[in-house]
Parts: structure tokens; sequence; C-alpha cells
């Protein structure tokens, strides 16, 4: 659970679950573009790479291969759980 | 100096052009036997002043690695513009053409991305009016 933390703990890895949330399956290409063109974040492909590379050994990202292109997928499992632990209504006991 | 010719790598130059003509709509320019190979080029006829592509055989060694980590991580190695992004994609797709990204909102133009069946992914490009 400290990996999950660890990889919210950044705000361009929380926009790119916001974007794998919003639209699932993109290749780091897609990625890199809508980072740098509709979040003005201006960061080098390798950077981004590790930034995936972070959410990846989290199991907040998953990746697949169709075709030749590997794509990544917003995995929420991890998320669950923390509100599992932690429940985000209050025990009534 | 003038841009005159780009190339594109194409794994087959025969299935390149029916690809490049029948599907997407570009017209043949050039097609001069050389060796085994041809001197094979395509170019739009919407703007018959811009480049020529030259489907070049991808036979090389370098082509494959080269091609396969550009692949991999959804690059595309040439971009084309289009007046309708939404309706190219509807077109393509429904001939079969298959997407690695479909169109996408990136504020000031739609982007789109494709596999040209001959080893490149392609993007096509909608630039928004401003």
């Amino acid at each position: 659970m400290a990996d999950v933390f660890h990889a919210l703990d950044d705000e361009t890895r929380r926009i790119i679950l916001d974007e794998l949330s919003a639209r699932d399956g993109q290749t780091l290409f897609e990625i890199c573009s809508v980072l740098a063109m509709r979040h003005q974040r201006g960061l080098t492909r390798q950077a981004i790479s590790q930034h995936l590379a972070v959410l990846e050994s989290a199991h907040l990202v998953v990746t697949e291969r169709r075709g030749r292109s590997k794509f990544h997928y917003f995995n929420p499992g991890p998320l669950a759980e923390i509100t599992g632990r932690w429940p985000t209504e209050k025990r009534t006991e | 100096m003038k841009i005159a010719l780009t190339s594109l790598f194409v794994d087959d130059q025969r299935a390149a052009l029916a690809f490049y003509t029948d599907v997407l709509g570009f017209t043949k320019g050039h097609d001069i036997p050389l060796g085994e190979d041809f001197w094979l080029t395509v170019r739009s006829p919407e703007s018959p002043d811009s480049p020529e592509i030259l489907l070049e055989p991808s036979s090389h060694p370098a082509v494959k690695p080269y091609r396969d980590a550009l692949i991999e991580d959804g690059i595309p190695l040439a971009q084309f513009a289009v007046e309708d992004l939404q309706s190219e994609y509807d077109r393509l797709t429904a001939k079969g053409v298959v997407f690695t990204q479909a169109p996408t909102d990136i504020g000031t133009a739609m982007m789109a991305v494709f596999d040209d069946t001959c080893g490149n992914l392609i993007q096509l490009v909608e630039m928004k009016q401003v």
C-alpha cells in the first residue's frame, strides 16, 4: 500500500490517472501528447515513461500489447484496498 | 530549397500502394522498376504541390528495430492533415483500418493515429479554427 501512496503523491501521475480513467488504453505517445497539449506539462518522453513505471509498480496502471503497440490501462484495484481499509462512510456499530 | 519528397518504409510495396491509394485516397506518382524494387511515390490529389511520399522497401536490417521501438510506444512516422477528423476516422474504420488512438482533443487540434498495415503508424490531424 505504501507504493500506492508514493505513486499518487505527484501531480503529473495523478493527471495520467485522470486521463486514463477518462479514456482507458492509451499508448505512450497519446499520454505524452495529452500531457503536453492539454495540460501544458512539457515533460520528456523518458520522464513520462518513468512516471508510468512508478504507476505500474504500484499496480495502478497495467499494460497490454495489442498488435505491435503497448497500451496503458487504469487499474483502480489498489484504491479499493484503501477505501476497504478506511471506508469512506463511517462504520455504525 | 524545397521539400520534394519524404519516405516511409513499407513491408510490401504493392500492398502499400494499394493501401495508400485505394484506402487513403492518394494517387500514384512514380512507379519505376529499380532492380527487384520500385521507385514508388504517392501524392495527395488535394495538395498537388506538397511533397510526395516515397514508399521505400523496408528490407534494410536497421528498419525493423527502429520501427518496432516506435510502434511499441505508439509514435507515428508521418502526419497527414484532414478537414474533418471524425468523418475520416469513421470512413477509415469502416474500411477496416485499425486506430491505435481514436480522435483525441489536444486543445489546438484533434488528432488520431492509425496503423497503415505496412509497418507504420500514421497521425491524422485536424487543426481547429481559431
